[in-house]
C-alpha cells in the first residue's frame, strides 16, 4: 500500500528576482528513498530546503504553492516551524558537528525540546548512534569532542543527531559528497537501513549513488522537474529526452 | 631589481615595527624605573597626606575600580544585546547599515564630547549629580561602541552551520543563539569588552565633569559619592599641583599603578580567550 508522505503542488520559489523553482509537483512516498538529481544550480538543494522551511532563513525569498506533509500544508498559517522541523530532520552537505562532546551533539535536539531525564537522554543517544551505525566506534569516548572524529564519522554523527529527535522524514543534502569511498559506502548502507523507519529524501549529484540507493528519482533542470519515476525506470528507460541526455552524460 | 624592491619593503616594514616597539619600551622603562621606588604598601593602602605630597593613592585606586564596575555593568549587557540584535535579528536594510556605521563612528568621537554629554544627561537631566554613577555611565557610553562592534565581530565569526544545524533540529531562533552561537562567540565578546574597559579605566575627560574629585580624604561611600580616580590624580600631580617637582615621584608611581591595572585587565582578556578557545577545541 502506497502512502504519500510529502506532496508539493505548483511549488514556486524566488530568491529576489531569480525564479529558482518552477511549478514543482511531486509526491514523495513514505518509507522510501527518493533521490533528487540534476546539474549544479538546478535548484535541488533549494527544493530540499523547502520541505522543512529552511529557506525561510534566507532573506528576500518568496514561495508560492503548497507543500503537504501528511496532508497538511507546511506553509499554512497553522503550521509551527519548530514542530515541523522536529518532524522533518535534515543532514547537511558539509557535516556540521557542534564543538561539543559526541554525547552532547546527539543530545542537543532532545535538550532543546526539554528532555531533562538523564536516563532517557542516555538511552536515546545510544539508540540514535546505533541507528546511525556509529555506536561501536564512539561508545568509549562519548565525552570527547566531536571535532576529533573523521569526516565520515562526523557525518554519521550528524545523522544520529537528526535521528535523536525521532523525525518522520530525513532530508539529506549531498551527505556523502565530501567523503571518501569507504565512508560513502557506510552512509549508503545506512540509508538503506533507515528507510525502514523513516522517509528519506536525498539530494545527490552522483547518479550512480542515486541509482544504487533510491526507490524513486526526480530529475531537476533549471528549476523544473523534468521527470519523476521509479529509479529503475528513470535510469533504464527515461521518458524525457533531457533526462536521457543527462544520465548518459551528454550534458551537466 | 625585483630583489632589491623585496628587500627594501622588508626593511621598511621591519623598521616600522622596531620604531613602535622602541617608543613603547622607552615609555614603559621611563615610568617603571622612576615609579617603582615610590610603590610601597603604604602607597597602595593610604590616602594622600600633607597636601598630596605624602601618603598613597588608595582612594584613586578604589575610585577607578568602582567606576569601572559601573561601566561594565552598564555597557556589557547592553552592548551584547545590541550586538545580538544587529547581527542575528536585524534585516539587511539601509537602516541597519546606517545604525552600524553610526556605531562605528561613535567609537571615534573624542572622549571630551562624551564627558560633556554625560554632564547634560546624567548629572543634570537625570539629576544623579557629580558622582561615581554619572561617571561610570558616561564611561559606559564611551565603551559601548567598542563592546557592540567587538561582540558583533565575535558573533559573525561563529559559522552559520551552527545556527542552521540547531534550527534544523527544531530549535527556536533564540534557543539556537543562546545554546549554539553565544557560547562560541563569548571569548571574542569578552576580549573586546575588556579591552574597551581597559581603555575606559585610563580616560580622564569623561569623568572630569561628571564626578571625579580633586582630593578626598576618605573612600567613596555610595555610588552617589564623588570619587578620586587614577588618571585624574595623575593629571593633577603632573600639572596642577603647586609643588610639582616634589610630587613628581608620586606621579610616576601613580602612572605605573595605572599602567599595571590596564595591563592586568588586558592579560585577563588574553587569558580568558586562551582558556575558552582551548575548551572549545575540547
Amino acid at each position: 500500500m502506497k502512502k504519500v508522505k510529502i506532496a508539493t503542488y505548483n511549488l514556486n520559489l524566488w530568491f529576489g528576482k531569480n525564479h529558482v523553482l518552477k511549478n514543482i509537483n511531486m509526491q514523495i512516498e513514505e518509507n522510501k528513498v527518493t533521490a533528487i538529481i540534476g546539474p549544479s544550480g538546478c535548484g535541488k538543494s533549494t527544493f530540499l530546503r523547502c520541505l522543512n522551511r529552511m529557506n525561510d532563513l534566507i532573506e528576500d525569498t518568496r514561495i508560492e504553492g503548497k507543500v503537504l506533509l501528511d496532508g497538511e500544508n507546511i506553509y499554512g498559517n497553522k503550521m509551527d516551524v519548530v514542530s515541523l522541523r522536529k518532524r522533518v530532520g535534515m543532514v547537511f552537505q558539509k557535516s556540521n558537528p557542534f564543538p561539543k562532546s559526541i554525547f552532547e551533539n546527539v543530545a542537543y535536539g532532545l535538550r532543546i525540546h526539554g528532555e531533562k531525564n538523564k536516563k532517557k537522554l542516555r538511552e536515546r543517544v545510544e539508540q540514535s548512534l546505533r541507528d546511525a551505525a556509529l555506536w561501536d566506534e564512539v561508545k568509549d569516548r562519548l565525552d570527547k569532542s566531536a571535532m576529533g572524529l573523521s569526516g565520515g564519522q562526523q557525518q554519521r554523527l550528524c545523522i544520529a543527531r537528526a535521528l535523536a529527535i525521532q523525525p518522520e522524514v530525513v532530508l539529506m543534502d549531498e551527505p556523502a559528497s565530501a567523503l571518501d569511498p569507504t565512508a560513502t559506502n557506510k552512509i549508503e548502507e545506512l540509508i538503506q537501513k533507515l528507510k525502514e523507519k523513516y522517509t528519506i529524501v536525498i539530494v545527490t549529484h552522483n547518479m550512480q549513488q542515486a541509482a544504487r540507493i533510491s526507490d524513486y528519482t526526480a530529475f531537476l533542470l533549471m528549476g523544473e522537474l523534468i521527470e519523476f519515476q521509479p529509479t529503475a525506470k528513470l535510469f533504464t528507460n527515461p521518458e524525457n529526452k533531457k533526462t536521457e541526455d543527462y544520465i548518459t552524460g551528454r550534458f551537466g | 631589481m625585483k630583489k632589491i624592491k623585496e628587500k627594501l619593503g622588508f626593511t621598511i616594514l621591519g623598521l616600522a615595527t622596531v620604531v613602535v616597539l622602541f617608543i613603547l619600551g622607552v615609555i614603559l622603562y621611563d615610568i617603571s624605573s622612576k615609579g617603582i621606588s615610590v610603590i610601597s604598601w603604604e602607597f597602595l593602602t593610604q590616602p594622600p597626606k600633607a597636601g598630596m605630597t605624602k601618603g598613597g593613592i588608595l582612594p584613586a585606586i578604589v575610585g577607578t575600580l568602582y567606576v569601572s564596575l559601573i561601566t561594565v555593568l552598564f555597557s556589557v549587557p547592553l552592548g551584547i544585546c545590541a550586538a545580538i540584535y544587529l547581527n542575528e535579528y536585524a534585516k539587511k536594510s539601509t537602516l541597519t547599515r546606517i545604525i552600524r556605521v553610526s556605531i562605528r563612528n561613535l567609537a571615534g568621537v573624542p572622549s571630551i564630547v562624551y564627558g560633556l554629554f554625560g554632564v547634560v544627561l546624567f548629572v543634570q537631566m537625570f539629576k544623579f549629580g557629580t558622582c561615581i554613577l554619572s561617571s561610570g555611565l558616561t564611561l559606559g557610553l564611551l565603551t559601548l561602541p567598542w563592546t557592540i562592534t567587538a561582540s558583533e565581530e565575535a558573533l559573525r565569526s561563529v559559522p552559520n552551520s551552527y545556527r542552521e544545524g540547531a534550527l534544523a533540529l527544531g530549535a527556536t531562533k533564540w534557543q539556537a543563539i543562546r545554546t549554539n552561537v553565544l557560547p562560541y562567540a563569548l571569548p571574542g565578546i569578552l576580549t573586546g569588552t575588556i579591552l574597551g574597559l581597559a581603555r575606559a579605566a585610563g580616560e580622564t575627560a569623561p569623568i572630569l565633569f561628571t564626578g571625579v574629585a580633586f582630593f578626598l580624604p576618605h573612600l567613596p561611600g555610595s555610588i552617589f559619592s564623588q570619587f578620586m580616580a587614577l588618571p585624574y590624580h595623575l593629571y593633577i600631580l603632573a600639572t596642577q599641583h603647586p609643588a610639582i617637582e616634589k610630587v613628581r615621584p608620586l606621579a610616576y608611581g601613580t602612572a605605573l599603578v595605572l599602567i599595571l591595572l590596564v595591563l592586568s585587565l588586558n592579560s585577563v582578556a588574553i587569558f580568558i580567550r586562551y582558556y575558552l578557545r582551548r575548551k572549545r577545541r575540547g
